[in-house]
Formats: structure tokens, sequence, C-alpha cells
């Protein structure tokens, strides 16, 4: 070893990857000094207050809008005929089979509508308070029809119509089946020989992505050109949509996403509140802004989950599994939007999970109801199918008389094989489930809990102890454009970015993932800080502004380091590919005999024969002494584009108390051990399954989008749709192991979704495990009291008269809940 | 109209308000203290948390007419001169934020629990801000980050970074 190499080593800086670097984003958040869309003021802006219908389902006979036309401060007044011609429909961006129905999604209703919610009206005024004062002056005749609620009623011979002009209310049948694809054995077959068949139905019941920031639109006019301020997790998509809608030119349209206060799917939308909008302010060539109220909120934003899950698993005695065979419902809500048909789709390839099935059959029917659509919410479609899996796992282990980590652990992929190829055709990168569920045991302190609830069941303590198992996979960083193709959705999975180099040293690095809380600006600079070996502090990550970042797909899907990260890695390599041109010019040597390390080229074996990466960016800028035939820049973009999935993996233990006279349950402890490969910034990736346990917690416990039999949002308020506050959640043991993922160039593979997709069976499971031995083999979730309750002392999944009849959320009284039994009501709350 | 005067942030103000007008809108639209957000309309978010004499209060709870005589501390204003509170300051050390949007209303009922107990246990500091939602942390950072300022305020002195590190993201060592 040279004393040159020697000095290198020893000034070799710090790597910034893997560093708990506290978050450059902080400094405004802390302090107030904001950029929210409604902050936002602009000279003789205008604004808006939504009209919207009170039923489920009517023909919309008459509007009178004189008394609100007339009001103090009102400007106008719009309706769905006065748009008719220029609203277009929302669009849809996935339509996953060659003959799926879109029944056409106007912004605002014209002749029809089909959930409460949806919008009839728009009133345009000088205060927000004189718009929404006018609300109540817009008179609607409505000729009721037949409110469909129920998707198995949905589906059944002569059911009532979402839509009067479809034929039925099936969207779109999608079907996956290995033995057709070629990827494992035919599932008839598999199930036909089969020793033990396990079946269950379970529900996954609607939610709501119930993001902090309520959504915001700020939308000003300059001639023909028009800028959109949106509370948006898409500006790039909804650049591009808004275009393709209303005709406004894509060039003339620049669209911005603010801080933007969280998201989780909920804000992947091109909502007809934007598009109204952008209408508005074209017609009336005035600045308008639109901020809902969180009732508008939980009423009219978008949906998530809901489906109906009919799972059969088939095994041997020894309990190696044979074949899964999943037929799906699917509630799309009344209309389709952006993604609605892809979730329960996305959910088609993860349904079987971390285990070796031979044979694999999915189904999905997309049902229309009168309701709020349904898109993405955390997880998309993997959280459904983790669900399905991990529960059934359990039943399979209960019938076998197995543990069911044992069950488990026969099954699943082992850590030799991979890269594996699962039975939905998907190849599983890397991981190892053995070590992570025995990290995750010793988290949680198994072996005790165990012993705690052997103790519990022998003294007949009215609080009993169960624990809960789920070893999950997800696919994530999407996507491979040519597999998003193949599926038929509208767009590709690549991401953007570029670096420009400033005169000072300085560094702006320009991201086509759009942030809302995931700490891009700190991970992204992370990432260059090592990669040209400048400062942390010198680089500053830019985004969310369709003029600045001009091409970008934007942030879902856990897509943004793996997809995203790695454009912004590649460009970096560019940026110092470019340099070491200059460098070499510059130091009057062969670019062959440069070595960069630390931000500086320098000459091998040469000892001072040096130049930094930040010189090189000031003598690029005055470009008096350049390469002869060289442009004088180093900036470089990348796009990235990932040729397979990545697939996070982990073990997630919950030990639950039950209180079996009360029907409490209390999460005694929660331990993880998830492996996302590379980890960028801990304290992140931490924050991340944090967040992430707390919602799929949430749907296992708390939340539910409740309707009443005339298709109500009971659940419209905070006081009614169960977020759950710290005083709800448990403290969370976490753990990680690491095994790169080998498709992008810093190894990681996504954490935004894990804790979510994760954690809701686990906590059932948990729940089960406490009173399987009371004779409990379902609880419908949320496990309120209630159900557990019920379950406990009155057999069945305890849902059966959870809400409806009754007023047991809150909910507002209509004429079919205030106490009077009906079939309906007596059905449930999840309609 | 009802004319009011106020003192925010230091800063007195004299201005007519509709008897309706709620303290958050009149902090927001006609002050331009927009560090204060709104996050529902049911008083069960405690987005709009600000101080009015001295005490907690959800802005969205209160009317602008209620806050006359009063002085009124918002996010903006509760560290002057561009420096921060022990809490700011441990919210961001301890990962307490992500989107960021409740952190206002976040921080003010933290600095108002501490003032009521100053060295609050890991279930005390989650039962004292309960009337604040959080939808993306799962609140354990936040619960480090009260704890943490608490000590700091008590003059326990702050935990050194590396310490905090290790608390914080024990898989750190893990992945060394």
């Amino acid at each position: 070893m040279t004393a040159v190499e020697d000095r290198a080593t020893a000034e070799a800086p710090e790597r910034e990857v893997g560093k708990a670097r506290r978050r450059k984003e902080d400094a405004r958040l802390i302090t107030g000094r904001t950029t929210w869309t409604d902050n936002t003021v602009l000279p003789g802006m205008l604004h808006l207050a939504v009209v919207r219908s009170p039923v489920a389902h009517a023909k919309i006979s008459s509007i009178d809008v004189s008394a609100a036309q007339e009001a103090p401060g009102v400007i106008a007044v719009l309706t769905g005929r006065d748009v008719a011609d220029e609203q277009g429909s929302i669009p849809c961006a996935w339509p996953v089979t060659p003959d799926m129905v879109n029944p056409g999604h106007p912004s605002i209703a014209v002749d029809e509508v089909n959930h409460v919610g949806e919008a009839v009206a728009v009133i345009v005024a000088r205060s927000k308070a004189a718009a929404q004062d006018a609300v109540e002056l817009v008179d609607v005749d409505y000729d009721l029809l037949p409110a469909v609620l129920d998707m198995e009623e949905a589906v059944a011979e002569g059911a009532q119509l979402t839509h009067d002009h479809l034929e039925s209310n099936r969207s779109f049948h999608f079907v996956f089946e290995s033995g057709d694809a070629g990827t494992g054995q035919h599932t008839d077959e598999a199930f036909r020989d089969a020793e033990v068949v396990v079946s269950r139905r379970f529900v996954q019941q609607r939610l709501i992505p119930a993001f902090m920031e309520p959504r915001s639109v700020v939308v000003q006019p300059q001639g023909d050109n028009y800028t959109m301020w949106s509370s948006t997790q898409v500006p790039h998509i909804l650049r591009i949509m808004l275009a393709m809608v209303t005709g406004v030119p894509e060039h003339k349209l620049r669209v911005v996403a603010p801080d933007v206060g969280g998201g989780f799917g909920g804000k992947l939308q091109v909502t007809p509140e934007e598009v109204i909008s952008l209408l508005v302010a074209r017609r009336l060539g005035k600045p308008v802004k639109w901020t809902e109220t969180r009732s508008e909120s939980l009423m009219t934003a978008h949906h998530g989950r809901d489906q109906i899950q009919y799972i059969d698993i088939a095994a041997d005695r020894e309990g190696n599994v044979k074949g899964l065979r999943c037929r799906i419902l699917a509630d799309m809500g009344a209309y389709l939007r952006l993604v609605s048909p892809g979730v329960p789709v996305l959910g088609a390839f993860m349904f079987n999970g971390i285990y070796k099935f031979p044979a694999y059959r999915f189904e999905c029917d997309g049902i229309f109801t009168n309701k709020t659509p349904t898109d993405a919410y955390r997880g998309a479609g993997r959280p459904e199918a983790t669900f399905a899996i991990e529960r059934i796992m359990d039943e399979l282990a209960v019938e076998l008389g197995m543990d069911p980590l044992e069950l488990r652990r026969r099954n699943w992929i082992r850590a030799e094989e991979f890269p594996f190829t699962s039975v939905a055709g998907m190849t599983y990168d890397s991981g190892d489930y053995e070590t992570a569920t025995q990290k995750a045991l010793e988290l949680l302190g198994y072996d005790e809990l165990r012993a705690e609830q052997r103790r519990r069941r022998e003294s007949n303590d009215p609080v009993q102890l169960g624990i809960g198992v789920s070893t999950f996979t997800e696919m994530c960083g999407l996507a491979p454009s040519r597999v998003l193709g193949s599926l038929s959705y509208g767009a590709g999975g690549w991401e953007h970015a570029s670096i420009r180099m400033l005169p000072t040293g300085k560094v702006e690095v320009v991201s086509g993932a759009t942030p809302h809380g995931q700490g891009h600006e700190t991970a992204w600079s992370q990432l260059v800080a090592d990669r040209l070996g400048v400062p942390f502090e010198d680089i500053e990550v830019l985004h969310g502004d369709t003029s600045i970042s001009p091409r970008g797909l934007d942030t879902y899907g856990s897509r943004s380091l793996v997809v995203g990260g790695a454009a912004v890695v590649n460009a970096a390599e560019k940026v110092v590919a470019k340099a070491r041109r200059v460098a070499a010019h510059l130091l009057e040597a062969s670019e062959d005999d440069l070595d960069f390390s630390g931000g500086k080229f320098s000459v091998r074996g040469t000892p001072g024969a040096e130049v930094s990466i930040q010189e090189i960016a000031l003598a690029t800028f005055a470009a008096h002494n350049f390469p002869e035939g060289v442009e004088p820049s180093i900036d470089a973009d990348a796009t990235f584009d990932p040729e397979n999935f990545s697939f996070p993996h982990g073990t997630h233990l919950c030990a639950m108390e039950v209180d079996t006279e009360t029907g409490m349950v209390k999460i005694r402890k929660y331990a993880c051990v998830d492996d996302v490969g590379t980890i960028v910034n801990p304290l992140i990736v931490e924050g991340q399954i944090h967040g992430g346990l707390a919602q799929g917690i949430a749907q296992a416990l708390f939340e539910e989008a409740v309707y009443d039999a005339d298709g109500n949002l009971t659940t419209g308020t905070f006081v009614d749709y169960l977020v759950p506050s710290a005083a709800d959640l448990p403290h969370f043991d976490t753990g990680n192991t690491v095994h790169e993922a080998p498709g992008n160039p810093i190894g990681a593979k996504g954490v935004g979704e894990a804790g979510t997709i994760a954690s809701t069976p686990a906590v059932v499971n948990a729940a089960l495990d406490a009173v399987r031995h009371l004779g409990v083999r379902d609880i419908r979730m949320p496990l309120t009291p209630e159900r557990v309750w019920r379950a406990i002392h009155g057999g069945g999944d305890g849902g059966d008269r959870a809400t409806a009849g009754t007023n047991a959320y809150g909910g507002a009284q209509t004429e079919t809940t205030a106490g009077v039994s009906t079939p309906q009501s007596a059905l449930g709350g999840d309609r | 109209m009802t004319q009011i005067n106020v003192r925010v942030d230091g800063v007195t103000y004299t201005d007519d308000v509709e008897p309706r007008t709620l303290l958050v809108h009149y902090l927001r639209e006609q002050l331009g203290k927009v560090g204060t957000v709104i996050g529902c309309d049911t008083s069960n978010c405690g987005a709009c948390t600000v101080h009015l004499d001295g005490a907690a209060v959800k802005s969205c709870t209160v009317l602008a007419v209620q806050a006359d005589g009063g002085e009124v501390t918002t996010i903006e204003g509760l560290a002057p001169n561009g420096g921060l509170h022990p809490v700011q300051k441990a919210f961001h050390e301890m990962h307490g934020l992500q989107c960021g949007y409740c952190t206002p209303g976040m921080i003010m009922a933290s600095v108002d629990l501490l003032k009521e107990n100053p060295d609050p246990s890991d279930t005390e500091v989650r039962e004292g801000i309960e009337g604040n939602l959080c939808r993306c942390t799962g609140y354990q950072n936040i619960v480090r980050a009260v704890q943490q300022a608490a000590g700091e305020m008590r003059g326990a002195g702050s935990v050194s970074p590396a310490e905090v590190d290790t608390a914080a993201a024990p898989h750190v060592v893990g992945q060394a």
C-alpha cells in the first residue's frame, strides 16, 4: 500500500448512507414557516364551495341556483349542465381487462348522482364564508333511485343497478391461474387431490386514508397559461391528466405540489375538485381556491380497501401447502378513479405470500356500489392479500393441529432459494425469512409470553393472552414499465432525476418523486453527498413543481427511493464522469490515471495533484480553460426504469390481551423485524415503519367507513372515524435485517407500506389466538369491544349487528338507523 | 362586525371581525399566521392548537371575539428571534414529525403538557397529547421528543446525539 492510498483512506469522509441524519425538512415544519396550498393568497382570488348530493342514487330533476346567485358576495354558480361540454370525465388510467366497464365520471353530476357527497354545483364567491353560506341556497330536486350498497347483493341475480345505463354492477372480471400462466399446476387439480381444504370468507372493511392536511387547490390563470397548486402526491400525473380531461394543452399547465400534509395513497388522484377549479379559473379568468372541510374529505376523497374475500387453501396432513384459490369482490364505489381497478389487481400477485404453493388461482370482480369511489390507500392491494394469506395460514394450522410458525416455516422460501420465482410469476429478489423471524421472536420475548398465555388459560383468567404472527412480503418499487404495460396500466414506472452543479460548489438535485412527509430532501442529500463527495449541507433537493422538475412519476407504492433514488444516484455518476474529463484537462493527466474519492480527483502517484468536484463546477461555469470539444456543463440527467420489483419482507408479532368479559382488546407488545434492503437513513426507516404500523393496527382495531341502509356515510367526522391517538397505540419494538435489493444501485427495497401491510393480520391473529379455545374462529374488523364480546358470547364473527340500527359510532341518525331494525341493518355496518 | 384587540406573538392588533369568526380563521386569514393550520371541523385533531393567555386551546373551538383583550402565542411566536423552543428542537432531534401538518399543534400541546407535568412518563405523554392526531408517525417518536424536551427543560441536560441515534434507531448498530 502506498503512502498516497493511505492518506486517501484516512481522509475518506464518513459515509452518509446509513447515518441517522436529522431531516432538512424539519426546520420549516417545526416553526410554522410552511407553504401548504391553503396558505396561498393571490390578488383577486375567488373561493369555491361545492354543493353535494345528500342522497346515494337519484336522477336530478331540477336545480334552482337563483337564490344562491343573488347571495351577498357570490360571483357565479355553476352546475354540471353548465360545464357538461368541457368537464370530460375523471380519468381511469388502469383498464385491467379489455372489456372493463367504465361508466364515466363527470366532475359535477349532470343528470344523475351516484353517491352521497357527489358534486352537483359549485359556488364561486369573494370569500370562503360567502361561498359556504350560499351552498344552502341551491335547491336541487332528486328523483330517488334504489341504492346499491352491498357487494354480495350487487352481484346476485336481479340486483338493483348502481348505474341504470349499465347492464350489471360488474366492472371487470380479472383472472390469474397458475396452470394457464405456466407458473404452476392447475389449481382445480391441486384441490381435487388435496387431503385438507380450509375455506374462509374474510371482510376487508372500507377505510379512509385520512391524511391530516385536507385537500386544497389554487389555480391562477395567466393569459392562456394556468398554474395549479394542489395538495397532491402526483403533480406530474395530474398535469398530464388535466390536459387530457380539460383540453388545456399540457405545455400551458404548470402544477405545483408545495408542502403536502400526508397522502397515504389518498392524494394519488385526479379529483373532481381539481378539474372544477381549473374550469372555473378558465371561465372567469380569475385565481380561485378550494379547500375542503374534514367532513367533505372523509365523505368525498377516495376511500380504500373494501373487499370480500373467499379463500380456499389446500394442504396435505403434514402441512405442505398444495394450492390456494382466492375469489375477491372488490368495491369500486360509484365510479372508477385513477387506479381503482388496479388496486385489487396489484394484490393478485401477492396472495400466495412467502409460501411455495404449487398451484394458485386469483379471480376478482370489480363491483359498482352507490358509495364513494375507492382507490389507493397505503399498501393498495397488498394489505388485502397479506391479510388473507396470513389469516388462512393460521386457520390451516388450527385445522392441522400445528404451530402456526411451524406451518409457515415448512412452506416458506428458504434463504438459499433466492432469487425465487413464485407461483404468481414474481421473482422475489432476496431475503431470509428464518433470520428475521428469529430476531422478531427475541424482540417480543416469545417464550415468556407463551408461558404466560398458558398460565392465563389454566387459571381461566378473564383476561386472556394471544400471540399473532404475520410473515409477509410485498412487491415494491413500482414499477418496471414493461410489467405495467403487460397489466394494461396507462403509464410507465420509471423515475427521473437531474443534478445541477452550481458555480459556488453547491448542488441542486431535482427529483421527479414528490414527497409529502417521507424525507426525500434528507435522504437524497445523503445519496448525493456520498456519490459526489460534497457536504450534506451543500445539497438542495428540488421537487414537486412541473416547471422545476419537468419529468417524474411521483410518490406512491414505496417507489421513491427504489426508483427515484436510483435515478438520483445514476445522475450523480454521470456528473462524476463528466467532471472526470474536466479534471483530467485541469490536472494535465489522463482520465485513466485519476482517482475520485471524497469529492476530489487526484492523479495516481502524484501527491498534491488534485482538484475537487466543487472547484470543477466553478471552472465549468467560467469555461475559460476547458477541454476541446466538450460542452461547458457537468450537469446530468438520468431516468431509471427498474427491471423487477423489489420484495421487502419481515416478521411481525403481536401479543394481545383480550378481556373476555368486556370484549376490550389491548396490545401488550408489538415486535417486528423488517428487511427493506439497504437503509439510507435509519431514523426515516424506523419512522416509516412506526407510521405504517399505526395504520395497519388501526384497520385491525379502530377504523371503518360505515354506511347506513340509505347510503349515508355515518363516519363522516373524526368523532366517528376513529383515527387512533397516542393513547390508543402501543410502543413498537422494531428491528431490521439487511439483504440488499439487486435491482437498483442503492440496494433499497422500499419501506413506506411495510408496516401497514404486515401488521393487520398479526393483530387479528393475536386476538383470535387469545380466544380460540372459547370457540371463536373469526372476528370481523375492526375489533371493537362489541364485536369481540359478541364473537365470544354469541358465536360468529361478531360483525352482525355491530353498527347499523344503533349509534355505536356516534353516527348521524337517519330514518332507517334511528333504532329501527331492518333486514339491512341486521346485516351490519359494512354495507 | 365587532372590534377586538388581541396580542398575537408579541404584536398588538385591532381588527373588525364577524362575531362568528373562529380564532383560527382570524389568525390565518386576517393576520396571515398560516403556521397554525386546520385539520378538522369537530375539534378532534388539534392541528390548530395555540396558547391563549398561556394555556393550550384548539383555536377552531374559540371565537375570535373570545380572544379580545387576550394574548395568543402561535407556533410562529413560540421561540422569538429565530431560535427554537426545546420542544421544537426535540421534535427535530427525535424525528417526531413526517409530513409536519399536525406538528405546530402537537408542539403547542406538548409545551402546555410540560408546564403541567415537567417529567411525564410514556403513558402520561400519550394521554396528555391524545387530543392531537398525527397520521404519519405512530406517535412513538413524538413521545420520545416530549420526554427529551422535558429533560432539557428540567435542566437534566440533553441526551447526547450519539445516544439519541442508538435510542431512536437501534438497528444502526446492527447494520454497521
